[in-house]
């Protein structure tokens, strides 16, 4: 879907993004992770074209944009930055509708999809209205996010989306981004110099340093197979906490069935941090695991743990 | 002037049309240059907010331009734009150019970046960024920077009056030349009330909310072409000449109001400084002026006076003025005195002066070449037996008229002479001759009886028709009040005097004020 291709970009004779490639696959989440100054955002604005590269290209479907018009290229790829960047003289509505109104959509397709948008962002009727001074800092997020996904784009970049808010708003709108059906759909490349949220919200994550790439790889293989020890000393702090959120539950339990929780079924891809989570620890908890049969299978959270340990076990070993 | 009693209301209520004219002229001129300044300092302070490295330059010759003292400036508009509006809304509008282009430059650059920069993202052009994005949030900043600049310009408008642009400076400028409180306040009360209240206005759409705005930006324009519009009002009559007053004359019994009752006399009147005035009229920009009869530009412009034919103004017949205690002390001095007595006529002394003046001769030298080719001069005989004090104002024709004194009194007695000149005016040189400070100094007929005596307005009207009883006058009045002798007149009259340029003067056959007025009438 994506593909950079040695992409290169000096400031002053200093290089921020140091000939990087990579791929991203359609509706894959990739992470540009790194410390400050490593060139993630950089390698990020490339490809919108908000900083034009000095060497290498950019494909996106195959098509190579520094062909094409960087305006027109612009209005096709959703971007949500770090500080929203919402027009503070444009209300809600206006600000969702920049680029159906530069496109010119015709206005009921507009409004329709504003008003979609907003219910699907848990955002109440009555901003539409208001201006973003008198919106909290998560509403302001979230109206970032909708003016990004107005127009449906396959491709959405996020300049450290959720990097301005506290940790409770930061986490709540984390849930609400991996549950919008909207994004699954999408190519996403987002920058952060959060490893929890790198391995929170990416399907990969490209680990970057001083302009290059150091691995880029799923989040378990940086966990289990780094490449160095950079990445080994980056992933060290609340190691524990990234392996559960490394770890699947499809990892950990290899069946054809389903799995449930409190009466709610779970996706076998989620983390082993999510099923900890809705864990009360009271004695009689259990996962369920309901087979073709409709016969339930009882894993506790000793199991889990058990099948954790195996887990790193293996991985350790090969 | 015994006006004094009349209020400031009865004054403005009396000069109600004149001052109706002036406040639109104001308006009109505060608005056409800042109306001007907008279009050009919006887009240069955009130009400079994209092009950072010009942005030093620009700002730094704005400032420049700012600090050029507003007088010097509109001295410096008149070579190249001559007098009139023209010049004026110039030099406004280089005045209102520095705020207007430094808030649109900070308000631009001001913008937060992020906000920028989602909009670049978003996908707008550099022309969409600018229109939907910088120049709105910049609006209140560059608000700020036009109400700063319309502030100034009601200010530094008032100086128009003297380039003849009108505005309410004519009052004010009359009012400190005619020493009248009332016309000054007259002037000043609505100069200062009209920046009130758009400082006042411009400050309420400043804090409008961002939805009026989108409204006030639209509406704004409007407004300002429509107080532009203002200045043109008072200017659409005219007449078949110009006249250019200064605003002391204007004010004058002896000026402008004696040629309205005594002559008659409608023609359209521009008030203007003395300075640029007879410039003025050797450019065609005005037609008839008020002058000096012994000016030394009247030569060097080729002008010539008209006739006052029904004596409006007073004669001003040059005279030494003498202590008559000098006159005992020394016996000599009133004979050598008279020597020049009736010797420079009036187109003499426009030479002379005009040798100082414009070929920039010393006076020395002029009064010296003088005596010489009428073979009064003889050399200085270095006497001892006393000094003579002579005094002069602080003018060009005194100073010739003290060095001509000087070297008579050297060459024909044995006193020794000190000169003092350069003596302020009229009030300071008569102050030191009364206080024994000097001995002599040259005066002028209707400055002594106007200035000095100040008797009543029928005294003045009943010896000002003819020179002789108002020579008689003051030296009757002088020697009874303060001993002080006027000698025999030395010959010209340095009185107020209506000039034309020679040529037109010759083609219309205008040659009195009488014809003037006839010229006019006829259609």
């Amino acid at each position: 879907m994506i593909k950079v291709d040695h992409l290169s970009k000096s400031f002053n004779k200093t290089k921020a993004v140091d000939d990087i490639s990579f791929e991203v696959a359609e509706g894959e989440n990739l992470i540009l992770l790194g410390t400050s100054g490593c060139g993630k955002t950089t390698t990020l604005k490339m490809i919108n074209r908000l900083i034009e590269p000095d060497r290498g290209k950019v494909f996106i479907n195959g098509q190579n944009i520094l062909d094409q018009q960087p305006e027109i290229l612009r209005r096709g790829i959703g971007y949500v930055l770090q500080n929203n960047g919402l027009f503070p003289h444009y209300t809600v509505a206006e600000n969702i509708a920049i680029v159906p109104q530069l496109l010119k959509w015709d206005k009921k397709q507009t409004e329709h999809r504003v008003s979609e948008l907003l219910e699907k962002l848990h955002l109440d009727k009555k901003y539409l209205s208001a201006y973003p001074n008198e919106l909290s800092g998560g509403q302001q997020q979230r109206v970032g996010l909708a003016r990004a996904l107005v127009t449906d784009p396959a491709v959405l970049l996020m300049d450290e989306p959720f990097g301005a808010l506290d940790t409770v708003t930061r986490s709540k709108i984390q849930q609400e981004f991996k549950a919008l059906d909207e994004l699954k759909r999408k190519t996403i490349i987002m920058v952060t110099h959060d490893v929890q949220e790198a391995f929170e919200l990416g399907d990969r994550i490209c680990l970057m340093d001083k302009g290059k790439i150091v691995q880029n790889g799923t989040p378990a293989e940086l966990l289990f197979k780094p490449e160095n020890d950079f990445v080994r000393d980056f992933l060290k702090d609340q190691r524990l906490q990234l392996e559960f959120k490394a770890i699947k539950l499809k990892d950990l339990v290899a069946t054809e069935g389903v799995f449930e929780l409190h009466g709610e079924s779970l996706a076998a891809d989620v983390s082993l941090w999510h099923v900890l989570e809705g864990f009360k620890f009271s004695k009689t908890e259990n996962l369920h695991i309901i087979d073709q049969n409709k016969k339930k299978t009882d894993l506790g959270f000793e199991d889990l743990m058990s099948a954790f340990y195996q887990y790193k076990k293996r991985h350790a070993h090969e | 002037m015994n006006e004094q009693q009349q209020t400031l209301w009865q004054f403005m209520a009396q000069q109600s049309d004149k001052l109706l004219t002036q406040t639109l002229q104001h308006i009109g001129l505060t608005f056409i240059s800042l109306i001007i300044a907008v279009l050009v300092g919006l887009p240069l302070g955009i130009f400079i907010a994209r092009r950072k490295k010009f942005s030093g330059p620009v700002l730094g010759i704005a400032g420049v331009l700012q600090t050029i003292p507003s007088i010097a400036l509109l001295g410096f508009m008149i070579p190249l734009l001559g007098i009139g509006p023209k010049p004026a809304i110039v030099a406004l509008l280089l005045y209102a150019l520095l705020p207007i282009i430094r808030n649109t430059f900070t308000g631009i650059t001001g913008v937060d970046d992020s906000v920028k920069e989602a909009a670049v993202a978003m996908g707008m052009s550099k022309w969409q960024l600018l229109f939907k994005v910088e120049l709105p949030l910049a609006m209140p900043v560059i608000l700020a920077g036009i109400r700063t600049a319309t502030v100034i310009n009601v200010g530094v408008a008032t100086l128009a009056s003297y380039i003849a642009a009108g505005g309410l400076g004519e009052f004010i400028f009359g009012g400190i030349s005619l020493n009248n409180t009332n016309m000054i306040l007259a002037g000043a009360i609505p100069a200062a009330l009209l920046a009130i209240l758009f400082d006042f206005l411009l400050s309420l759409l400043q804090h409008l909310n961002l939805k009026k705005l989108k409204v006030a930006a639209k509406v704004l324009p409007a407004i300002l072409v429509i107080m532009a519009c203002f200045y043109f009002i008072p200017t659409a009559y005219g007449s078949k000449l110009t006249a250019g007053f200064t605003p002391e004359f204007m004010g004058r019994q002896d000026g402008n109001l004696g040629l309205q009752s005594k002559y008659g006399l409608k023609i359209h009147t521009i008030v203007i400084s003395d300075a640029v005035m007879y410039k003025a009229a050797f450019e065609k920009e005005l037609d008839v002026i008020s002058g000096y009869s012994t000016d030394g530009r009247l030569k060097a412009y080729d002008l010539v006076v008209l006739e006052d034919d029904k004596k409006i103004f007073p004669p001003y017949y040059a005279a030494p003025i003498v202590r008559d205690d000098a006159l005992k002390k020394f016996p000599q001095l009133e004979s050598t005195l008279n020597l020049l007595a009736g010797k420079i006529n009036d187109s003499v002394m426009t030479d002379l002066n005009y040798r100082t003046d414009y070929l920039h001769q010393s006076p020395e030298r002029v009064a010296k070449d003088f005596l010489v080719a009428h073979n009064l001069f003889k050399p200085d005989r270095g006497g001892s037996a006393g000094i003579v004090r002579i005094g002069s104002k602080i003018f060009g024709e005194q100073y010739i008229l003290a060095g001509m004194y000087s070297m008579l009194i050297k060459g024909n007695t044995d006193y020794d002479v000190a000169t003092k000149t350069g003596l302020g005016g009229t009030k300071i040189c008569f102050d030191a001759m009364a206080n024994n400070q000097i001995d002599l100094y040259p005066e002028y007929t209707g400055t002594g009886l106007l200035a000095i005596l100040q008797p009543s307005q029928q005294q003045i009207d009943a010896v000002t028709g003819n020179k002789e009883k108002t020579y008689d006058y003051v030296k009757s009045e002088f020697e009874k009040r303060y001993q002080i002798k006027w000698l025999q007149p030395i010959g010209f009259n340095n009185a107020y005097a209506l000039m034309m340029r020679r040529k037109q003067a010759a083609q219309l056959g205008v040659k009195t004020i009488t014809n003037l007025k006839q010229y006019l009438q006829t259609k």
